[in-house]
C-alpha cells in the first residue's frame, strides 16, 4: 500500500493521466470515470481522507473549469490530487462526491458558490458564505476583487436602512509585494497609488 | 429655559430631603450609568470584548456588567467584528429590535470601515446601515480603548435631551400643539 504510485494506479486505470506536481502524485481522471475513480480509491487504494475541494477558473481556456480534489491516506500519509475537467464552460457542472465521503457535502456547496460548479445530486445544492440570492461566482477570473453593485440581501432592511451592495473603495489597491530584491523593496505597494476612493452620497 | 450642560443629577451639598433638578438631567443620570450593552460579537473584536466583561477590565465598575443576548433586553448594541453583507440584514434587524433609547458602538477598524477588508463580501462600516454614537479604533482595541468608548458613551448619554426622546418624532408638532410638552 504504501507504494502506492502513478504506475499501479495506471495499471488498473488507463484512462488517467499524470500531471505536472512539485508535491504529491497528482492525476486527470475524465468526468465519465469520476464515480468508479473515486470509489477505487477510497476502498482499494486506502485514501480514506477527504481533505480538500476546490476549483481552477482557466478564464478563456477550454475547458474553463478544472474541479480539484486531494486525498489523503490515513495509513500511509500520502496525499492524492485529482483534477477533473468540468466539459461545459457556461454552466459548468461535476457529479457530487458526498455520497463517497460526506466531508464533500459542505465542500461542494463552496466551490459552487464561489466557481458556480454545479455538483449533481448534491443533497443540499445552495450557496454556503454568500446570500442565496447573490447573482455573481466571486471566485472566477472575471470578478473584481471589490465587488459589483447588486442589491442588499433583504428588501425591507435595504429600504429601513436605505443601504446598497456597493463595490469597496480599493484606494489605489490591491497591494502587492514583488517577490525579489531587498526586503524593503519587497513591502506591499499598490500599483497605482492614486487615491480612487469616491465621495459617495452618504 | 437654557440647558447647562454642567447640571447633576444629585449633588451632596443639597443632600437632605429635597434635590431641586431637572428632569432631564436625572434620567440621563440614570441612563449613564445603567447601559445593558448587547455584545453584538462577529469577529476577534469579540475576544477582547469578552476580555472587558472579564475580572481584569471589568467593564461592571461603570454599570454595564449585565450584558444581554435579546435586543428586547438591551440598550446599547456594540458591533465586535467585521460586518459581511450577508450578516448586516440581521445587524440590521436586531438593531431595529431594540428599544429607545438605544446606542451604538462601532468596536474596531472592521466595524467602523470594513477595515483590511476591502473585498465584494464585506459592508464598509456599519455606520452604512445603522447610527454609530462612538467609534474605537484598532484591530482589535485593547479593552482599555472599550472602555474609553464605553465612557465617552457616558458622556454623550448626559449630554442628551432625553425628554425629547421619549416622544416620537412624528407625533411631536400635535402634542406640542396640544400643550402635552413643553419645550425643555
Amino acid at each position: 500500500m504504501s507504494t502506492t504510485k502513478f504506475s499501479l494506479l495506471k495499471e488498473r486505470f488507463d484512462f488517467i493521466v499524470e500531471r505536472d506536481s512539485s508535491d504529491h502524485l497528482a492525476v486527470n481522471c475524465p468526468v465519465e470515470h469520476f464515480s468508479a475513480f473515486f470509489l477505487a480509491l477510497r476502498d482499494d487504494f486506502g485514501y480514506d481522507l477527504l481533505s480538500c475541494v476546490t476549483a481552477v477558473d482557466w478564464d478563456v481556456q477550454s475547458p474553463r473549469f478544472t474541479g480539484i480534489y486531494h486525498l489523503l491516506s490515513t495509513a500511509t500519509h500520502q496525499y492524492i490530487r485529482v483534477a477533473v475537467d468540468c466539459l461545459d464552460d457556461i454552466h459548468p457542472s461535476l457529479p457530487t462526491l458526498s455520497y463517497l465521503f460526506p466531508a464533500a457535502d459542505w465542500h461542494e456547496r463552496e466551490t459552487y458558490d464561489l466557481y458556480g460548479i454545479r455538483y449533481t445530486d448534491h443533497p443540499n445544492m445552495r450557496r454556503i458564505l454568500m446570500w442565496d440570492d447573490y447573482p455573481y461566482y466571486p471566485l472566477r477570473k472575471d470578478f473584481p476583487l471589490a465587488g459589483i453593485e447588486v442589491p442588499f440581501p433583504a428588501a425591507d432592511v435595504a429600504e429601513s436602512a436605505n443601504a446598497k451592495v456597493l463595490p469597496a473603495p480599493m484606494m489605489g489597491g490591491p497591494f502587492v509585494s514583488s517577490a525579489d530584491g531587498s526586503l524593503r523593496d519587497c513591502e506591499p505597494v499598490a500599483k497605482d497609488e492614486s487615491w480612487t476612493e469616491k465621495q459617495e452620497a452618504h | 429655559m437654557s440647558t447647562q450642560k454642567t447640571t447633576v443629577g444629585y449633588d451632596s451639598k443639597v443632600e437632605g430631603d429635597v434635590i431641586v433638578t431637572q428632569a432631564s438631567a436625572v434620567i440621563n443620570w440614570i441612563r449613564k450609568h445603567s447601559v445593558w450593552p448587547m455584545p453584538m460579537g462577529l469577529a476577534c473584536c469579540a475576544i477582547e470584548l469578552m476580555a472587558v466583561g472579564a475580572s481584569r477590565f471589568d467593564i461592571s465598575r461603570f454599570g454595564m456588567e449585565v450584558m444581554r443576548f435579546s435586543p428586547r433586553q438591551a440598550d446599547c448594541m456594540i458591533v465586535s467584528g467585521t460586518v459581511t453583507y450577508k450578516m448586516a440584514e440581521a445587524v440590521r434587524r436586531i438593531y431595529e429590535q431594540m428599544a429607545e433609547p438605544k446606542w451604538v458602538v462601532a468596536m474596531g477598524a472592521c466595524a467602523s470601515t470594513g477595515g483590511m477588508y476591502r473585498s465584494y463580501s464585506t459592508l464598509q462600516g456599519v455606520d452604512r446601515i445603522i447610527p454609530v454614537d462612538v467609534y474605537v479604533s484598532g484591530c482589535p482595541p485593547r479593552p482599555e480603548a472599550l472602555l474609553d468608548a464605553m465612557i465617552k458613551l457616558q458622556d454623550k448619554i448626559s449630554d442628551e435631551q432625553s425628554l425629547k426622546n421619549l416622544i416620537p418624532k412624528s407625533n411631536k408638532p400635535d402634542q406640542q400643539k396640544a400643550g402635552l410638552i413643553s419645550e425643555a
